[in-house]
């Protein structure tokens, strides 16, 4: 177990490595850093200009080397201006020239300044994730029961009226990505003058403009159901046909086991025979999928964000490459990966705590 | 001035727009009842309720694509009339010589017919989503099937590429490549150099290893496979086909060479379980007793009992390519703004949504529907294919 582990980190932190050089390849092209120099510079920069403002502000020479000073390896850049200032990668954020420390790469916990939102991308990413959490804390609160219990309902009589008209839930549910149905949420529940929202207001029932509403930038402060009811439904429900389809395959194939039908002629209730006997079995496969969601609920979650304008994780990582913030893209897809390798390496682990029959060499 | 329409008025003036769609729709599958014993897996399919309500529906798409400029009733670039988000229903008021007297589905917010738009954007969806996939089927085969029956060095390395691949954040990627800044680094063209060139390298395969025994013969289908795939490919690539007839524009390459690089590792994963699993049966070890090459066996051997699950994924894959498009298209990272696809549409409806929600409403719904379709389809296919 112990060689399993060290192996698949291994593996983990290269792959990190590599992706992170990809990325940082692709923000750091030359024509993004000229766009970065335009827009930080100014717009009416000659293309000399340009060239010497990349070169002053450290995204001169070789990219392999500027990738080592933003991982922490390298001695950050430092130049000296004909006025006698010292400026530098790490002289930026410590003020100080004389006391600034020589490496400051996000090993050393410096993740840079965000151009855009002109603040530590540490400080951005912190307050954005925390959003992010609450937003992923109650999907799964919504999604994982939910799907279970569809997935199993319609597993455990395959080809049965339930199973049917659930299967079509979930296959439908599963052709809705996040923007069409966060648009036809959004239309249905609150709309001014579509939905149901104007009927409701006809009937007096609702005093506000609408049911719900449009945006989530007020769960920012306050959740509330009102304003975060529909985000949440928005991500869960195309997880929801996923999971339960998974479920529901694993738990067909529970169901025609042996020791299902020895359980049944023993003469155990079938309300007994699916919670004792088939549940545990069934629940292996989908925790995995489940875990292996986690990288496309990020594709969620970045629609969800800025349709309700909510400002977390996703809405920051469009607004990073919108305004071709390097240090904030970098340190957002820092995450991202990390996200995305940590639940693969939990969901095999997990794989083979959940499964006996599986022993690693 | 006209009154508006009823929206049973529009749902039938909608109903009599599609009237091409309807004939051919009722021809397929007339003739597809009458002869379906004849038509192998395609006709096992209308024998399963499920399967046939999803080929009905993405029929209903394909057909609508290829009849578009019958059923559009004004141009889905051009703006009518001064009301801005005009109400579906409402009479098109303000123009001389208008073309269609209504605006179905209402307008968007610069007064383009969203009825024309949707129609039109099944055109636009309909034309990369399954070529997309194909190459990406293409990739995925011909580097999984040596992965899988080989196995070694070369498996633990294309896995490797394919794993980083597949961890990557979809949404990231697309922002990292598909940007007008990326276009000028040339970028795309060398991604679409390596990933367009393998449907030529896998045909050419296929034909040398069943035909190498037969060398005039071989000579012959490698020689014109070569001469029309490299043809193709120097146009849609490089855009420098000397006659003109392949070409793709900077960024509808850009956005295919995305899609294509995002599905072909997945492919490639699914490919390679196919294989491990197969290349232990007895008529792979008959092969390679009888000293057949290693390609023949994995081309004409495993390739063929593996096309149950593979064609069940491309039906699933073609939607989920449509649902990726859809997202490039939501984060106007599309073809071009005024582009009618669906994806750009919702993103161009979503900033008005909570007034005049049908601008997005309308092709949400029609993505909604071919996705649907699509997966209904694979579900029917797979019962299907199950079967026997």
């Amino acid at each position: 177990m112990l060689k399993f582990l060290i192996r698949r980190i291994s593996v983990m932190i290269f792959t990190a490595l590599v992706l992170t050089f990809v990325v940082f390849f692709l923000t750091n092209l030359p024509p993004n850093l000229e766009k970065l120099a335009r827009s930080e510079g100014s717009v009416r920069m000659t293309d000399d200009a340009v060239a010497s403002w990349i070169v002053e502000n450290g995204h001169g020479g070789p990219l392999l080397g500027r990738y080592a000073e933003w991982l922490g390896l390298a001695p950050g850049w430092t130049l000296t201006d004909e006025k006698g200032v010292t400026r530098g990668r790490c002289i930026d954020v410590y003020a100080e020239a004389g006391s600034a420390p020589t490496f400051c790469g996000i090993l050393q916990g410096n993740w840079g300044i965000s151009t855009f939102a002109k603040e530590p991308v540490g400080d951005v990413l912190g307050r954005s994730l925390g959003a992010t959490g609450w937003l992923m804390f109650w999907v799964m609160m919504v999604m994982v029961p939910a799907s279970l219990v569809i997935g199993i309902l319609s597993g455990m009589r395959e080809g049965a009226r339930t199973d049917r008209v659930l299967s079509v839930f979930s296959i439908a549910s599963t052709a809705t990505p996040e923007y069409v149905s966060g648009v036809i949420l959004l239309a249905v529940f609150a709309s001014v003058n579509a939905g149901l929202s104007p009927l409701l207001r006809d009937w007096g029932l609702l005093s506000d403009r609408t049911l719900f509403y449009g945006t989530a930038t007020s769960a920012m402060d306050k959740i509330t159901f009102w304003n975060f009811a529909l985000p949440v439904m928005t991500i869960a429900l195309y997880g929801i046909g996923y999971i339960s389809r998974m479920t529901r395959a694993s738990m067909t194939e529970v169901m025609t086991q042996q020791y299902i039908r020895t359980a049944r002629l023993k003469g155990v209730r079938f309300r007994d025979v699916v919670l004792r006997h088939a549940l545990r079995n069934a629940l292996i496969a989908p925790f995995t999928v489940i875990m292996l969601q986690f990288p496309w609920l990020l594709n969620g979650v970045v629609i969800t964000e800025l349709l309700f304008n909510y400002k977390g994780f996703g809405w920051t990582l469009v607004q990073a490459a919108g305004n071709n913030d390097i240090d904030l893209l970098l340190g957002c897809s820092v995450v991202a990966v990390l996200v995305v390798l940590i639940t693969q390496l939990i969901s095999d682990i997990g794989y083979v705590f959940l499964n006996p029959r599986i022993r690693l060499a | 001035m006209q009154d508006a329409l009823s929206w049973g008025g529009i749902i039938l003036r909608i109903l009599q727009q599609f009237l091409p769609v309807w004939i051919a729709l009722i021809a397929t599958f007339a003739l597809s009842l009458r002869f379906k014993r004849h038509l192998g897996l395609f006709g096992k399919l209308f024998d399963s309720p499920v399967g046939m309500i999803g080929l009905a529906l993405v029929l209903f798409w394909v057909f609508t694509a290829l009849f578009a400029n019958m059923i559009i009733t004004m141009d889905p670039i051009g703006q009518f009339g001064r009301t801005k988000n005009p109400l579906p229903g409402l009479p098109l008021t303000g123009v001389e010589n208008p073309p269609y007297p209504y605006f179905l589905l209402g307008g968007d917010h610069l007064a383009r017919d969203v009825f024309s738009r949707m129609v039109m954007g099944a055109r636009e969806v309909l034309k990369i989503a399954p070529f997309a996939t194909a190459f990406a089927f293409m990739v995925g085969v011909t580097l999984g099937l040596p992965a899988g029956y080989f196995g070694g060095k070369l498996d633990t390395a294309l896995s490797f590429l394919a794993n980083l691949v597949l961890a990557f954040p979809v949404i990231l990627l697309f922002y990292l490549l598909v940007t007008p800044e990326i276009r000028d680094t040339g970028i795309p063209v060398y991604l679409a150099a390596v990933l367009f060139i393998f449907p030529v390298i896998f045909t050419c395969t296929v034909l040398n290893s069943r035909f190498h025994t037969d060398p005039p013969k071989r000579n012959l289908m490698i020689g014109v496979t070569l001469v029309i795939g490299l043809w193709a490919y120097s146009g849609l690539a490089f855009n420098l086909d000397p006659l003109g007839i392949w070409s793709m524009g900077p960024n509808l390459l850009n956005v295919f060479v995305s899609v294509v690089f995002v599905n072909a590792p997945t492919v490639f994963r699914i490919v390679r379980g196919l294989v491990l699993d197969i290349k232990a049966r007895d008529y792979v070890a008959a092969g390679q007793t009888r000293g057949e090459s290693a390609w023949y066996i994995m081309l004409w051997e495993i390739l063929p009992n593996a096309r149950g699950p593979l064609i069940v994924d491309f039906c699933l894959r073609i939607g989920y390519t449509t649902i990726l498009l859809g997202t490039l298209g939501f984060f106007g990272l599309g073809v071009t703004p005024e582009s009618p696809d669906w994806g750009s549409t919702i993103n161009a409806g979503r900033k008005l949504l909570l007034l005049y929600p049908h601008a997005a409403i309308v092709p949400a719904l029609a993505l909604m529907s071919l996705v649907l379709g699509l997966n209904l389809l694979a579900d029917g296919l797979r019962e299907e294919s199950l079967k026997d």
